[in-house]
């Protein structure tokens, strides 16, 4: 299927693309890597008038090194995420993480923010920011403003930017040696996850952030096993008796894929696995 | 309708398109390059798949205004016909049968070639994960992995 007929614009600078959407408002859509947006409008569940391409905007497009911290731009690619040194040096779990978005063609084009602004709760960059504590930078026509990783993701496809705003850039605190390990748990190859475990340790084991994947609306933080595992050695007992506590909080869906209790049960496998080969002892 | 100036296949062409138009619509429609073909229609099974800009893209899920200004390559254009050859990619796929009804076959060559680009010695795991968006229904991906291995080791002289 073809998508419904709509404008399009091409803007070179945020603040054009940001006066395009000002002027559309409601019947206006940012296109980013197109990866979920094409497959939406081509089945027609969205038909927006008017489509803001932002990849003429080479601003929003990189990685740099910003002290404490490395800076994603929204529009940098999967692809570049996975196999850039800044991110595997200081944000390894983020790298680990982009490998697994859908397969090599996607990869290519889908970006980090585009995938992070559509807060699918299945989608794979959602947990792993919110472990990193991942600071959000958005614009609108007012400027520039940042939000914390716990308040950006709102709801199901929801997040903390506004109508009227851009999703610029990315800032992650510098996790520098920290272990890494995303273990996603699919069917088939190449699936959105039935749920996964994101994961970055330091030492064996200072300190521990788990993400988890598609165990709710939103990404969640399992706060009770970091809170086990800080100071705990990277011991299969260990690990697996602080991963009992994974599934805490957490809301899963029932689908087809399965029912709440098994993502539960998955949540506290997955994560004592993830957990010992981030820590370098599986 | 938006106007539009690319390369494909090595050929410069322009056009007034709706920027509803997708690139594969584009291709086959547009400038009759049906070697480039739909499967799904939904970006999971990568028949569609083309080089935008020398990189492998489902080309169902780019929009043909969206290649303005830029390369495309498809499976026409991967040989040097001129010279009535195969690409070497094409060629390990007619060696070791890498294909049953041929369907997928134009997006599996196209993603092979994108994946020996990156990583010219890859391993048997690594060519079936950089394959995974590829989809073929008759083979069991037995010789379409063979066909890759095999064409690593042709063109390796080289690397
Ligand atoms: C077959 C297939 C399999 C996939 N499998 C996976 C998977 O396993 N795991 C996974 O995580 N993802 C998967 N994806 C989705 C992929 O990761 C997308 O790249 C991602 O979800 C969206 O990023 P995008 O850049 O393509 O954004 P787009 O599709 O262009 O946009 C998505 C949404 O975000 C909005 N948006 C985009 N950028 C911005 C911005 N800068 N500011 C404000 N709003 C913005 C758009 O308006 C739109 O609503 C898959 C996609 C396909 C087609």
């Amino acid at each position: 299927m073809i998508p419904v007929k709509f404008d399009y614009l091409a803007p070179t600078s945020v603040e054009e693309a940001l006066a395009a959407l000002g002027e559309h408002g409601d019947d206006a859509k940012i296109l980013a890597g197109g990866q979920s947006l094409l497959p939406v409008l081509r089945m027609r569940l969205n038909a927006p008038e008017v489509v803001i391409d932002l990849n003429g905007i080479s601003s929003l497009r990189g990685i740099r090194d910003d002290g404490d911290a490395i800076v994603i731009g929204a529009m940098t690619t999967h692809h570049d995420v996975r196999d850039h040194e800044l991110v595997k040096e200081h944000a390894l779990l983020l790298a680990k993480a982009a490998a697994e978005v859908a397969d090599s063609q996607i990869r290519h084009r889908g970006t980090f923010g585009g995938a992070l602004a559509h807060a699918d709760p299945a989608g794979d960059l959602g947990a792993p920011a919110l472990a990193l504590g991942a600071q959000f930078v958005v614009q609108g026509p007012g400027g520039s403003r940042t939000v914390e990783a716990d308040d950006f993701f709102v709801d199901l496809f929801e997040t903390a930017i506004g109508d009227d705003e851009i999703l610029t850039e990315v800032r992650i605190p510098k996790h520098t040696g920290w272990g890494a390990h995303y273990e996603k748990f699919v069917r088939v190859a190449h699936q959105w996850p039935i749920v996964a475990v994101a994961v970055t340790v330091k030492g064996s084991i200072d300190e521990a952030r788990v993400g988890l994947t598609n165990m709710g609306s939103t990404p969640l933080r399992a706060r009770a096993t970091e809170a086990a595992l800080a100071g705990a050695s990277a011991t299969e007992d260990g690990v697996r008796a602080a991963a009992e506590q994974a599934a805490e909080g957490t809301n899963p869906p029932s689908d087809l894929n399965g029912a709440a209790d098994y993502r539960q049960h998955l949540a506290r496998v997955l994560t004592g696995r993830a957990v010992l080969k981030a820590a370098g002892a599986a | 309708m938006t106007k539009i100036e690319l390369t494909v296949d090595g050929a410069a062409v322009s056009d007034d398109v709706e920027p509803r138009m997708l690139l594969v619509q584009y291709l086959r429609e547009k400038l009759g390059k049906t070697g480039t073909v739909i499967g799904c229609d939904t970006s999971n099974c990568g028949a569609c798949t083309v080089h935008l800009d020398g990189t492998s893209v489902k080309s169902c899920n780019v929009l043909a205004v969206q290649a303005n200004g830029r390369t495309v390559t498809t499976i026409e254009g991967l040989a040097d016909t001129a010279e009535g050859d195969l690409h070497p990619v094409q060629e390990a796929f007619r060696e070791c049968h890498g294909l049953q009804c041929g369907f997928c076959t134009p997006g599996m060559v196209m993603q092979a070639v994108d994946l020996l680009g990156e990583n010219p010695n890859p391993t048997e795991e690594e060519v079936r994960l950089g394959m995974e968006g590829n989809l073929c229904r008759c083979t069991g991906y037995h010789n379409i992995v063979k066909s890759v291995l095999h064409a690593a080791e042709q063109t390796g002289v080289k690397a």
